[in-house]
C-alpha cells in the first residue's frame, strides 16, 4: 500500500506540507481554528457577561481552589510541550519519538479531563447545579465546551495513533499529526485563557 | 430493465457525488425549492393583509409564516442559491480542476439540506416556530413551543455545513489559482465570495454560541436568559447580531460580484476601478462586523454605545457609494447589450440605491426610535435583500446557466419576467415605507380599518402577487428553453469559465490554464488566438472517489436533533452514533481516488 512506503530517507524538511493536500489541510486547519476562535470568544463573552449572575446560589469565590487548577494547568501545558517534542521527530522522519510523544500527550489529556470531571462533581455536590444561577450555566457552559474540545482531541489522535502504528512517517500521515498538533495547542491556549478570565478572576 | 438500472446508477451518482459542480446544481435546486416555499409563506401572508380584520389566517398561523418566511429565505434559499453559483463558478474561474476539500463540500450541503427539512416538518409535527427569525428571548425560551426547537436544531446543522464550505472556498481561492492568477487578477465574483466565505467563518460560530445556549436553556434548564437566576436576555440579541448582521453581507457581497461579471461582459469592457472595487469588498466585510448593535439601538444599550454603532454603520455607505460609482462608470461609454442579465444587473443599480438611503436613514438612532419595528424597516430591508441579492440571483441565472446546463433560458420570456418582477417588487415594498411611517407596526397579523391602512396594504399585496406570477414565468421559461442549445461562450465573455467545452467536462480544464492579465479570456481574445494558453503538458488527471458517508453524517445528526426534540435520550445517542461512525470510516478507510486518462481527455476534448 502506498501510504505504508517509508521516506525516511527522502523525506522533505516539513512533511506536513509538502503535497498539495497536505498544503489544504494547513491551511483550512488555521482557518477552522479562527472560526473556534469566535466560538470560545462568544462563551467568554457570554461568561464575562454573567458571572455576577449568582442569584441564590454559590459564587465563584465559595468554589476556585487554585491549587487544583494550578495541577490541572501544569498537566495541559505539558501536554503541550510533548506534542511539540512529537513534532520535532516526526520531522526529523523519526516516527517512533513521534509515537511516543503523541501518546504522551494523550495521557497528559486524559489526566486532565479526570481532574475536571472531579472538578465539576466537587461543585456539584456543593450546590452548584448546571441550572442553579446563569453563572453556573455558562461557567459550566464554557468549561465543559473546552473539557469536550480535549476529549474530542484524545479521541482524535488515539485513533490516529492506532490506524498508522506501523506506518512510519509519510507524505500521508505527516499533514494530519501536524494538524491534531496544532488542534492540541490551540485547546491549551484557550485554557491559559480559561484559567485567567475564569480562575483567577474568580478567586 | 436495463433502463431501471441505469436511472438507479444516476441517482446513486447524485446521492455520493464529490464533483463541485454537480454540488452547486443540487445547491441550486434545493435552495430553488425553498425559495418557492418561502415566497408560498409571503404570500399567504400577504393575502391575510390585503384587506383590514381579514381571517384568512389565525395569528398563531400569522405568527409561523412570518417566522419561516425569514428563516427559509436566509438560510435556506438566499445563501444555499449563492452557494450553488459560488461552487459551480469560483474553481472554473481561477483555474482550477477542483475545491481544496472535495468530501467536505459534499458534507456541507448535505448538512444543509438535513437541517432545512428538519426546520421544516415542525410544520407537521407539532406547529412551526412562531418567534420571529430572530427568535428573541425570552419570547423564544420560555413562551413558544416545540418549533422553536426544531428552528434551534436545523439551524445548528445548517450552520455547520455552512461553515464548511466558508472554509473550502477560503482555502480554493487561496491554493488552488491557476499559475499566473495572482490575487488581483481574480474576477470579482471570486474577490467577493472569497470576502463573503471569510465572513461565514468569522460569524457562523456567533450563531453556533447563541443557539447552543437557547437549546441548552429550552432543553436543559439552563438559566443564562432568565432574569430570575441572574440571566440576561441582551447576550441573545448580541451574539445573535453578531453573526446576523455580516450575514447580510454574506448575502450582498457574492451578489455584488455577480454583477460586476455581467455588467463588464455586456459593456464590453473592462471593470471600472476594478482594485477599487476589491478594497471596497475588503472595507464592506470588515466594517460589516463592527455594526452589529444597531440593530439594538432601542433595547436601552445608552447614548454612547448607540452613536458609536450609528456612526460605524453609516462609514459602510462610502465603499458601497464607490461600488455603485464604478458599475455605473463601467457602463459608461461601453456597447452595451441588454440581456436579461445585464437587464438585472442595471435594474439593481437604483434599486439597492434606495435601500441604501433608506439604510442610512435607520443608522440615524435618534431617528430609528420613530422607525423601530415598523413596516419601514421592513421595507428597508426587503429593498437591500430582493432589489441586491434576489436581483443577483436572478441576474447571475441567466447569465451562467447555458454554462452549467449548456442550454441558453428564452430571453423574451426572460424580459416579461423581468420588468413584471422589478414592477411588482417596487409596488409591493415602495408603498411599506408609507405605511411605516404611518405608525403600522410590522409582525401584527392584522390591523383595523379607518385608519388609513387599506389601500396601501391592497396594493402592496397585489405588487407581491405580482412577483409570484413573475416566478412563475421564470419556472415556466426553464422548461420551456430546455432546447435552445448553446454554444460554450455564448456571451462573448472575458473570464476563465467561459474558456472550456460545454457541457463542461468533470475535471474543467484538460490543460491547468496560464493567466496573463486581468480578464483572462478576454485578454487572449485580444492578444492572442483566443484559446487559453495551457501552463502545463496534457497528463492524466486525478480526481476524488465519491462517497455515500457525507449523506450518513448528515442523517446522524438529523435523528439526533429528534432524540434531542422529544427528549428520547437513546434516539439521539443512536444519530450521534451514525455520525460519528460514519467520520471513524471516512479516517479509517483510505481512498486515493482514480486517474483519468490522457487518452480519454484527447477523444473528450476532439484533440489529437
Amino acid at each position: 500500500m502506498a501510504e505504508t512506503v517509508k521516506h525516511e530517507q527522502t523525506l522533505p524538511s516539513h512533511p506536513e506540507k509538502a503535497t498539495l493536500e497536505g498544503k489544504n489541510k494547513f491551511l483550512g486547519f488555521w482557518f477552522f481554528l479562527g472560526g473556534e476562535t469566535v466560538l470560545f470568544a462568544s462563551l467568554f463573552g457570554t461568561y464575562l457577561g454573567l458571572r455576577n449572575g449568582v442569584a441564590d446560589g454559590p459564587t465563584s469565590a465559595d468554589l476556585f481552589h487554585l491549587d487544583l487548577v494550578f495541577i490541572m494547568t501544569m498537566l495541559l501545558l505539558t501536554s503541550s510541550l510533548t506534542s511539540v517534542f512529537a513534532m520535532i521527530n516526526m520531522k526529523k522522519g523519526n516516527f517512533k519519538g513521534l509515537i511516543i510523544w503523541m501518546w504522551a500527550t494523550v495521557f497528559l489529556g486524559v489526566c486532565f479531563l479526570g481532574f475536571e470531571i472531579y472538578e465539576f462533581v466537587v461543585y456539584v455536590n456543593y450546590g452548584l447545579g448546571f441550572t442553579t444561577s446563569a453563572f453556573a450555566s455558562s461557567f459550566y457552559t464554557l468549561v465543559g465546551t473546552h473539557g469536550g474540545h480535549v476529549l474530542f482531541g484524545i479521541l482524535w489522535i488515539s485513533t490516529l495513533l492506532i490506524r498508522y502504528r506501523k506506518a512510519g512517517v509519510t507524505l500521508t500521515n505527516a499533514p494530519k499529526f501536524y494538524v491534531a498538533s496544532l488542534y492540541w495547542h490551540f485547546i491549551d491556549v484557550v485554557w491559559v485563557f480559561i484559567f485567567t478570565v475564569v480562575y483567577l478572576m474568580g478567586v | 430493465m436495463s433502463n431501471a438500472k441505469a436511472q438507479k446508477s444516476v441517482l446513486w451518482d447524485w446521492l455520493t457525488t464529490v464533483d463541485h459542480k454537480k454540488i452547486g446544481i443540487l445547491y441550486l435546486v434545493s435552495g430553488g425549492f425553498f425559495f418557492a416555499l418561502g415566497g408560498l409563506e409571503a404570500i399567504l401572508m400577504r393575502i391575510q393583509l390585503m384587506f383590514p380584520n381579514l381571517g384568512f389566517v389565525s395569528a398563531q398561523t400569522f405568527n409561523e409564516l412570518l417566522t419561516m418566511h425569514g428563516t427559509t429565505m436566509i438560510f435556506l434559499a438566499a445563501m444555499p442559491l449563492l452557494f450553488g453559483f459560488m461552487n459551480y463558478i469560483v474553481p472554473l474561474q481561477i483555474g482550477a480542476r477542483d475545491v481544496a476539500f472535495p468530501f467536505l463540500n459534499s458534507l456541507g450541503f448535505w448538512l444543509f439540506l438535513f437541517g432545512g427539512i428538519l426546520i421544516n416538518l415542525s410544520w407537521f409535527l407539532g406547529g412551526a416556530p412562531d418567534a420571529g427569525w430572530t427568535a428573541y428571548v425570552p419570547l423564544s425560551s420560555e413562551y413558544s413551543g416545540t418549533g422553536i426547537d426544531y428552528y434551534v436544531l436545523g439551524l445548528q446543522i445548517s450552520g455547520l455545513g455552512t461553515l464548511i464550505s466558508g472554509i473550502n472556498f477560503l482555502v480554493t481561492i487561496i491554493n488552488m489559482r491557476a499559475p499566473g492568477m495572482s490575487m488581483m487578477r481574480m474576477p470579482l465574483f471570486t474577490w467577493s465570495s472569497f470576502v463573503a466565505s471569510a465572513l461565514i467563518l468569522f460569524a457562523f460560530p456567533a450563531l453556533t454560541v447563541g443557539l447552543l445556549l437557547l437549546m441548552l436553556e429550552r432543553l436543559f434548564g439552563a438559566t443564562y436568559f432568565a432574569v430570575d437566576f441572574g440571566g440576561n436576555v441582551v447576550i441573545w440579541q448580541h451574539l445573535f447580531w453578531i453573526f446576523g448582521h455580516p450575514e447580510v453581507y454574506i448575502l450582498i457581497l457574492p451578489a455584488f460580484g455577480i454583477f460586476s461579471e455581467i455588467l463588464a461582459t455586456f459593456s464590453k469592457k473592462r471593470l471600472f476601478g476594478y482594485s477599487a472595487m476589491v478594497f471596497a469588498t475588503l472595507i464592506i466585510g470588515f466594517l460589516g462586523f463592527m455594526v452589529w448593535a444597531h440593530h439594538m439601538f432601542t433595547v436601552g444599550i445608552g447614548p454612547v454605545a448607540n452613536a458609536i454603532f450609528a456612526v460605524a454603520t453609516m462609514a459602510i455607505a462610502v465603499p458601497t457609494g464607490i461600488k455603485i460609482f464604478n458599475w455605473l462608470f463601467t457602463l459608461w461609454g461601453g456597447r452595451i447589450q441588454f440581456t436579461t442579465a445585464n437587464l438585472f444587473a442595471i435594474g439593481f443599480i437604483p434599486s439597492f440605491v434606495m435601500g441604501g438611503v433608506t439604510g442610512v436613514m435607520l443608522a440615524t438612532s435618534a431617528a430609528n426610535y420613530q422607525f423601530h419595528d415598523t413596516y419601514f424597516v421592513v421595507a428597508h430591508f426587503h429593498y437591500v435583500i430582493i432589489g441586491g441579492v434576489v436581483l443577483g440571483l436572478f441576474a447571475g441565472a441567466f447569465y451562467w446557466w447555458p454554462r452549467m446546463f449548456g442550454y441558453k433560458l428564452n430571453e423574451t420570456l426572460g424580459k416579461w419576467f423581468f420588468w413584471l418582477f422589478l414592477f411588482g417588487f417596487h409596488l409591493t415594498f415602495f408603498v411599506q415605507h408609507f405605511v411605516g411611517l404611518m405608525g403600522m407596526p410590522r409582525r401584527v397579523a392584522s390591523y383595523l380599518p379607518g385608519q388609513g391602512l387599506d389601500s396601501l396594504n391592497f396594493v402592496s399585496s397585489v405588487g407581491a402577487i405580482l412577483m409570484s406570477v413573475a416566478f412563475i414565468l421564470f419556472l415556466v421559461n426553464v422548461v420551456v428553453s430546455v432546447k435552445n442549445k448553446s454554444e460554450a461562450d455564448p456571451w462573448d465573455g472575458r473570464t476563465l469559465e467561459w474558456g472550456i467545452p460545454t457541457p463542461t467536462p468533470e475535471y474543467n480544464f484538460a490543460q491547468t490554464p496560464l493567466v496573463r492579465e486581468l480578464d483572462a479570456l478576454w485578454y487572449e481574445k485580444m492578444h492572442g488566438n483566443g484559446k487559453l494558453k495551457a501552463a502545463e503538458p496534457l497528463d492524466d488527471i486525478h480526481m476524488p472517489n465519491g462517497s455515500i458517508l457525507p449523506i450518513f453524517m448528515s442523517l446522524g445528526l438529523f435523528i439526533a436533533a429528534f432524540g434531542l426534540i422529544y427528549h428520547v435520550i437513546p434516539v439521539t445517542v443512536i444519530g450521534l452514533g451514525i455520525t460519528l461512525g460514519a467520520m471513524f470510516i471516512r479516517s479509517i478507510k483510505e481512498d486515493h481516488g482514480y486517474h483519468i486518462h490522457k487518452e480519454d481527455i484527447k477523444k473528450e476534448e476532439g484533440v489529437g
